[in-house]
């Protein structure tokens, strides 16, 4: 009877079959709408580093090149100063302005007053002059000759070949003067105005004419700030999880440490900044604004990263290993260096890549050092004054000049680059050591 | 493996307990203000350009940090110089003499002007600072009373001012520019109403407060320190105005305008002649015990106070610097050769 009364409440119209088919189409269906879902994140989230890879490029793709103008120049030694004397030193004290401005007026004849000269003059980047130094110490014998040669152009001009400020006459604070705009057609109609690859980008350090700027010494500082992270925290961190993980007893003291490391790895870094400050500067009287304190401070966010890493890399290595080499005879020192550190390596090379990656990355601990810092020579060792990638990507994007802006693109894309590079080597580190039991 | 790590970790301790040494400095080291920060930088770069000694390493830590490093003490361990968007003041003076540095000399270094711009293209006003007062600040004199600002649109504030929507993009608490903004239109427009200075006699510190709090109920848009940021989102945005500071107007005055203040556009000139109302000094100073001791200050000083750097058509003023007066500039350039420092 309670059996027929159950059948009646279930829907006795109904036969089994059909329930349960509806019921699979139910759970086929929440299945798809669940995959739909699943890719949708997905799409959104490619949309998205596609919307931010598109905007990085198409803003930073034209500093890679930079546009020089054609002039004649006489190296006369009477602009220059250095008539009589043409001893190295004189040569390299001359006064090169002076002959790239004379350059120019011969060149435009039609800018007569004092303004308009000016405005003529400001056509050449005020570092035009290095390259004109360069070629006269090379060869003296250029005293008093008159040569073609390419020259750095100003931003401004830069910017309006690039199309990046408005070309047309007539608007009204536009960064280029009605008369720029003439010359400057002038000289692109005369075959004057070219752009090639940007080679100061990639040689020098930061300048406050964007012409000028280049990554070197950012990259520079970030390879020693890297060398020092990696040579702190790699043994560090491996020595601890292999202390950690074989021999240390498990007690309330090993767990708290073990909590500890895990919350480490959640701090902000800017702490780790701070704590630099504390201890490496004021403490240890260490210089500021040095890639050695940086790459300190840097090894300790890595730290909790490695040890993770390399704990879980080395519990992943089977019992059986261990027991067959102890069953051999070996030492537990002997187990953990002849075949639970080198099973583990790959895991722990992967982690510790990883760790570095997210260190070059890192500008907010720096600030607490000094090495968001306007610095413009190279650092010739980790103790010299330097900034990193990102803290040069921050400092042009502050910069008001128009062309930091495709700069800051490209500095991101140069950044971008040493992170996928990073990252591919630890997946091929992975790929080629990895071992599966 | 083991051992090979290890001595490679030996290297690294070693030579960090190498480095912990008490060095030399041969470089000048200069701290302090971001707005300062474009122009000390050109000086350097032109400093370090002519061969004889290292460019300066220039960091931008804001006005009161610049000052917190600069006060810490003597020594090569502590900067040299210190940038500032505003005069030093006494509590810092204060601070310094209690770390042993006492002879600090002073240098004006010329203006900076802070704009109220909008795309070009956008409708442009002509506001009075009070006008900017009541449509920024938090809370603001209604009727003889201090209510929650109630202004949506401009002409709300006055029938000749559009009627468009108050969107103003600025600078967060951490900016100078900010403060600088606070004090030049904020305090100055808010004696101008009875009932706030009515406020001021009574009560200093609630005047205070009412003048140096900006609204929060989204019609003033903190934009980040970012400056290119507020110019972007201008060019996209003409019904929003910004505020930032002249040298990033000057760089974009292809896409944006700057508005009148109390009817004065931002200007070079009328900055440099005080017409335009929000404009505000700005300083380096020196710590003159370390003249003779890191080598290059006085030169440095020489080319910051030199005619073709902060002269009126000085590479400074390319950078966006609104130069002293003739007279000034003089005063200061001796001023900073004689390494005057400041009296207490």
């Amino acid at each position: 009877m309670t059996e027929t009364t159950q059948m009646a409440r279930l829907g006795a119209v109904r036969p089994t079959a059909e329930i349960v088919a509806a019921r699979l189409k139910r759970r086929h269906n929440a299945e798809r709408r669940f995959r739909a879902v699943g890719l949708g994140a997905v799409l959104l989230a490619l949309g998205f580093l596609g919307v931010l890879l598109f905007t990085i490029v198409g803003n930073g793709i034209t500093a890679f090149v930079q546009t020089s103008i054609r002039v004649d120049v006489t190296f006369d030694p009477a602009q220059l100063g250095i008539e009589g004397d043409t001893s190295a030193d004189a040569l390299a004290a001359a006064n090169y302005q002076a002959i790239i401005k004379q350059a120019l007026y011969r060149t435009f004849p039609e800018a007569k007053t004092r303004g308009e000269q000016r405005q003529l003059g400001a056509m050449v980047s005020s570092g035009a002059d290095i390259e004109l130094r360069k070629m006269l110490i090379a060869d003296p014998a250029l005293l008093g000759q008159t040569r073609s040669v390419w020259l750095l152009a100003d931003d401004d001009i830069d910017m309006a070949v690039k199309g990046h400020i408005p070309r047309q006459p007539g608007i009204a604070g536009n960064r280029l003067s009605d008369n720029e705009i003439r010359w400057l057609d002038e000289l692109e109609s005369r075959g004057a105005v070219k752009t090639r690859f940007n080679t100061l980008l990639w040689t020098s350090g930061d300048s406050r004419e964007p012409e000028l700027a280049g990554l070197w010494g950012a990259v520079v500082g970030s390879i020693y700030s890297l060398i020092i992270t990696l040579l702190v925290s790699f043994p560090l961190g491996v020595a601890t999880s292999v202390y950690l993980e074989e021999f240390a007893p498990k007690n309330r003291w090993t767990d708290l440490i073990e909590v500890n490391i895990n919350n480490l790895a959640a701090v902000p870094s800017v702490v780790f900044g701070l704590l630099g400050l504390a201890v490496f500067l004021n403490i240890f009287g260490m210089p500021r604004s040095a890639p050695l304190v940086g790459g300190l401070v840097l090894a300790l966010i890595c730290l909790p990263t490695i040890i993770i890493a390399a704990r879980a890399a080395m519990k992943a290595v089977p019992p059986s290993i261990r027991e067959a080499a102890a069953g051999l005879g070996a030492s537990k020192l002997q187990v953990v260096t002849d075949h639970v550190l080198p099973l583990s390596m790959p895991g722990i090379l992967t982690g510790t890549i990883l760790g570095m990656a997210h260190a070059l990355g890192e500008t907010a601990p720096l600030l607490m050092i000094g090495m968001v810092a306007f610095i413009v020579d190279i650092p010739a060792t980790p103790l010299d004054p330097s900034a990193v990638l990102p803290v040069q990507v921050y400092l042009w994007a502050d910069s008001p000049e128009r062309a930091f802006v495709e700069r800051t693109s490209a500095a991101i894309m140069v950044l971008l680059l040493f992170l996928a590079l990073m990252n591919l080597s630890a997946i091929l580190l992975r790929k080629k050591f990895e071992r599966r039991w | 493996m083991l051992r090979k790590t290890m001595a490679v970790a030996a290297i690294a301790v070693a030579s960090i307990a190498v480095a912990g040494t008490a060095h030399a400095r041969d470089q000048i080291r200069v701290v302090g203000s971001s707005t300062v920060y474009p122009f000390t930088t050109a000086v350097a770069e032109q400093f370090g350009k002519t061969g004889k000694f290292k460019t300066p390493v220039v960091e931008s830590t804001g006005t009161g940090g610049g000052f917190k490093l600069f006060c810490a003490g003597v020594g090569p361990d502590h900067p040299d110089i210190s940038d500032a968007s505003r005069a030093i003041k006494a509590s810092e003076i204060e601070t310094c003499a209690k770390n042993g540095v006492s002879d600090i000399v002073e240098v004006k270094i010329g203006y900076d002007g802070i704009v109220l711009a909008a795309a070009k293209r956008a409708h442009h006003i002509d506001v009075t600072r009070q006008q900017l007062f009541l449509a920024l600040a938090k809370e603001v004199p209604v009727n003889g009373k201090l209510v929650e600002n109630p202004y949506v649109t401009w002409n709300q504030i006055d029938p000749k001012l559009p009627a468009q929507k108050i969107e103003v993009l600025g600078p967060p608490p951490t900016s100078g520019t900010r403060d600088a903004f606070i004090e030049l239109v904020f305090e100055h427009a808010a004696e101008s109403f009875p009932e706030l200075k009515e406020l001021k006699k009574t009560d200093e510190k609630a005047f205070k407060k009412a003048f140096s709090s900006i609204r929060e109920d989204g019609a003033y848009i903190e934009a980040g320190e970012n400056d290119n940021l507020i110019v972007q989102k201008l060019d996209a945005n003409p019904n929003a105005f910004g505020i930032f500071g002249y040298s990033f107007l000057e760089q974009n005055e292809d896409k944006i305008q700057g508005s009148k203040v109390d009817g004065v556009a931002p200007s070079f000139d009328d900055i440099a002649s005080a017409k335009y109302p929000v404009s505000r000094p700005l300083f380096i100073y020196v710590k003159k015990a370390h003249v003779g001791q890191i080598p290059g200050i006085k030169e440095f000083l020489a080319e910051y106070s030199s005619e073709k750097s902060w002269g009126k058509t000085g590479y400074l003023a390319d950078k966006g610097l609104i130069p002293l007066a003739d007279g000034e500039r003089k005063e200061w350039a001796a001023k900073a050769t004689a390494l005057e420092t400041l009296k207490k």
